[in-house]
């Protein structure tokens, strides 16, 4: 028998939970909506899926073995949440080779030119899709025609690139909601938009199991639609004619794919849940700017980048209650 | 709702392997070690040489100041040597050897079964005693009971609270002892009550000791200002602060003692070895010790002789399990690894755990994922993340803004860390360097 036992300072238990275990949870909590996107955009959404995971495990493995010299680390989980993220946020008729220079953009310079898992400062997906925005606005803007497993070519308008074009135009919001979806089309997910972003209800089934599995807590979800909601509710009590009412606010536009998904990217958010409810209100207020009073139709994609640069400061300002102090 | 501390905790798995093992009386070794050091504070000073003939419970080392305790012979025989020998803290610490032989106890020493419930003793007269029988807080921190017993100028203790929680996994010694000597430490926590001047007695106990629970508030029923409160299980409610809070609501403030909150703290077994000290006049030289494991044959909670090798309590149990790869002194939260089995038992040693191989093993650290779940479960709100990177990077002042000496070394961030990050052992580095510069600046 050796005598020799190990000496290292406590504590001599870890719990069961691992940075992998946390980072597949994710990816379950994704998948009714992605099967939902291949129920709607037919193969094509799978297509555009499969790519951008590949892709964006690809460039993992290569930068951080032949550039950053590393052991690569492409089972943790975290380059696959970045790939179905980023196939989320880009239409399900997205050319093959702009999904490839969009995984660059989130892998690349999103996530490892900062050093790594932990150490970006924005979430990986958005950068992504932001550079693809910014490059590629015509493709990124181009959705599929809904035809129940068929893409036939034609593209239409999301529902608030409806409203945004149509206020622009100064059409009254009653004859605007004509042509949207109605509110349990856009609950279930009938409508037009990113691959991930359509169906609110699936979206929100993965965000009750990321709840109850404590992948992520109710902070900045909760105060990003709160706040979305309350501001557009505002505007649109004090003229009905000019504000859309705010469900299609909650409802479209990659609202709850963000609020539940990207801004929760614990990498990228503050540490502390008052943190987190400054960030998510945030988050909530530069949205709807955005899509009120700015150029772009969406926007939760930039408030949660634009929040992600606030939350060092936010970790900086916000500490958690000290254990005897006020 | 049951009662529990507010800010953070977790709650590792209990394996509780011994609750139901009564205590039995641990076989008399050959040899005993008696460290003079067994307590915070200054070590005692030897009284004895070698070739000394020693009884049970005679006084062998005695307090060198008053931050210190009186160290007793656990056993009857001959000093073999005053020498030095390894402690649980892997440092060669003074000590007496002492040969058994027979088990002879001081006269003095009531050794009836019999229950001495009364007593007419002032205030002084029972921390007198407390301090000449060199009882020290059972619980693991060992802090000498007759300090705590005095509060400073100017405050007042208006209630004591007892430690019954035994929040670390694996560890029953306290449990054990409620459920068989409930008399013996109500009757302890009355003369403490004395000792303070205080009128009231709450008993903490963790929820998952429903019978020690019910044993206690039955049994307080006939001892007037003493109470049972049940709490929901969460480590580290051990903690003083955590207990304090846990049970009156109140935080002590940061850098501040317990009395500021007007409650003192003692353990169970603290109150069981006052009894024993006052009514019984018997000094504290043995204690219950949990020796356990996953694979330790016979789990057993014995009570042990100070100074007793850890060898004989592991041949008790059974022997030592194939495979074992680490031996902690207490729990697996708070614990010490014994590099050796020869190391002592003392008045801190709550238990002995045995860890399988695979257990012991730490699992590579990888990058912090910054997901919050240290900061959230930090019982003193601390960010531990945050902590680490800056003891790390040695970067001391900060650690010192970001309130690194509030820090319990409860482990429950290293516990939760999904990277397994060794949070606590960069903060403990950090605490120690930030302690360093405080003092140097106060001098
Ligand atoms: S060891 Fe210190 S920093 Fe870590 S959880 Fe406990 S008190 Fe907080
Ligand atoms: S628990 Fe570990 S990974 Fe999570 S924030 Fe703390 S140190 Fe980082």
């Amino acid at each position: 028998m050796s005598n020799l036992f190990t000496v290292s300072p406590s504590p001599h238990v870890h719990s069961a939970e691992t940075t992998s275990k946390i980072m597949y949870r994710v990816v379950y909590a994704m998948i009714p909506a992605l099967l939902w996107s291949v129920f709607v955009f037919g193969l094509d959404a799978l297509r555009v899926t499969l790519i951008a995971i590949v892709a964006c495990l690809a460039f993992e493995y290569v930068i951080q073995k032949y550039l950053m010299k590393i052991k690569p680390m492409i089972t943790d989980g975290s380059a696959l949440i970045t790939g179905i993220l980023l196939a989320f946020n880009v239409p399900a008729n997205l050319p093959w080779w702009i999904i490839i220079i969009g995984a660059l953009a989130a892998v690349g310079i999103g996530k490892l030119s900062f050093g790594g898992l932990g150490s970006n400062i924005f979430n990986p997906a958005l950068v992504g899709r932001v550079f693809l925005l910014i490059s590629f606005p015509v493709q990124m803007t181009s959705w599929p025609v809904l035809s129940e497993g068929e893409v036939d070519g034609l593209t239409t308008a999301t529902p608030l690139g409806i409203i945004k074009e149509g206020l622009t135009s100064g059409t009254p919001v009653s004859q605007i909601a004509q042509d949207l979806p109605s509110s349990t089309d856009m609950l279930l997910g009938q409508m037009s938009g990113s691959l991930g972003e359509i169906s609110a209800l699936l979206l929100i089934l993965g965000g009750v199991y990321m709840l109850i599995k404590k992948v992520i807590t109710w902070h900045i979800p909760v105060s990003v639609i709160v706040t979305v909601a309350a501001i557009a509710a505002l505007f649109w009590l004090i003229d009905p004619e000019r504000y859309v009412n705010p469900i299609y606010h909650i409802l479209t536009g990659g609202l709850m794919l963000g609020a539940i998904y990207m801004a929760t990217d614990m990498v990228t958010s503050p540490m502390t849940p008052k943190g987190q409810l400054i960030f998510g209100a945030g988050i909530g207020i530069i949205t709807i700017s955005i899509r009120m009073f700015g150029a772009y139709p969406e926007g939760i994609s930039f408030a949660i980048l634009i929040m992600n640069a606030f939350t060092p400061l936010i970790n900086n300002y916000v500490k958690p209650k000290r254990f005897g102090g006020n | 709702m049951l009662k529990t501390f507010k800010i953070g905790g977790v709650h590792p798995p209990e394996n509780k392997l011994t609750s139901g093992n009564p205590i039995e009386i641990l076989p008399l070794p050959k040899t005993v070690f008696i460290p003079v050091a067994q307590h915070i504070g200054a070590p005692a000073v030897p009284l004895v040489k070698k070739g000394d003939a020693v009884k049970a419970g005679q006084l062998i080392a005695k307090s060198s100041s008053f931050v210190s305790t009186n160290i007793h012979s656990s056993v009857s025989g001959t000093v073999k040597r005053v020498d030095f020998q390894a402690d649980s803290s892997g440092y060669p610490k003074q000590g007496i050897y002492v040969d058994v032989q027979g088990d002879e106890w001081l006269e003095e020493i009531d050794q009836s079964k019999d229950l001495v419930k009364t007593f007419d003793f002032d205030s002084e007269t029972i921390v007198k005693k407390i301090q000449e029988a060199g009882i020290v807080g059972l619980g693991g921190a060992t802090f000498p009971t007759h300090v705590k017993l005095i509060p400073p100028k100017g405050m007042k203790a208006e209630v004591l609270l007892i430690n019954g929680v035994e929040c670390e996994p694996y560890l029953t010694s306290d449990h054990r002892l409620m459920l068989e000597k409930p008399d013996e430490i109500l009757i302890g926590i009355q003369l403490l009550m004395k000792a303070m001047n205080v009128e009231k007695a709450v008993i903490g106990i963790e929820n998952n000791k429903p019978d020690a629970i019910k044993l206690l508030s039955e049994k307080a029923k006939e001892y007037k200002g003493i109470s049972v409160t049940a709490l929901k299980v969460k480590y580290p409610q051990g903690g003083e602060k955590q207990l304090i809070k846990a049970v009156t609501g109140k935080e002590v403030p940061p850098g501040g003692l317990p009395i500021a909150t007007g409650a003192v703290v003692n353990n169970v077994g603290t109150a069981f070895a006052v009894y024993e000290a006052i009514q019984k006049n018997k000094p504290l030289f043995e204690r219950v010790v949990t020796i356990t494991g996953k694979n330790v044959a016979k789990p057993s909670n014995f009570l042990v002789r100070i100074g007793t090798p850890t060898s004989e309590l592991l041949e008790a149990a059974g022997g030592m399990p194939e495979n074992t790869g680490k031996i902690i002194s207490g729990g697996p939260m708070m614990g010490r690894a014994l590099a050796s089995i020869d190391v002592p038992v003392t008045k801190g040693t709550s238990g002995v755990l045995l860890m399988q191989k695979e257990e012991a093993k730490r699992d590579t650290v990888l990058a912090c994922i910054r997901c919050s779940r240290c900061v959230s479960v930090c019982p003193m709100g601390l960010e531990p993340y945050l902590l680490m990177t800056l003891s790390e990077k040695q970067i001391f002042d900060r650690c010192e803004s970001n309130h690194i000496m509030d820090c319990i070394e409860c482990g429950s961030c290293s516990y939760t860390c999904p990277s397994d990050r060794p949070l606590l052992d960069y903060i403990r580095f950090g605490k120690g360097k930030v302690g360093q510069i405080i003092r140097s600046r106060n001098k």
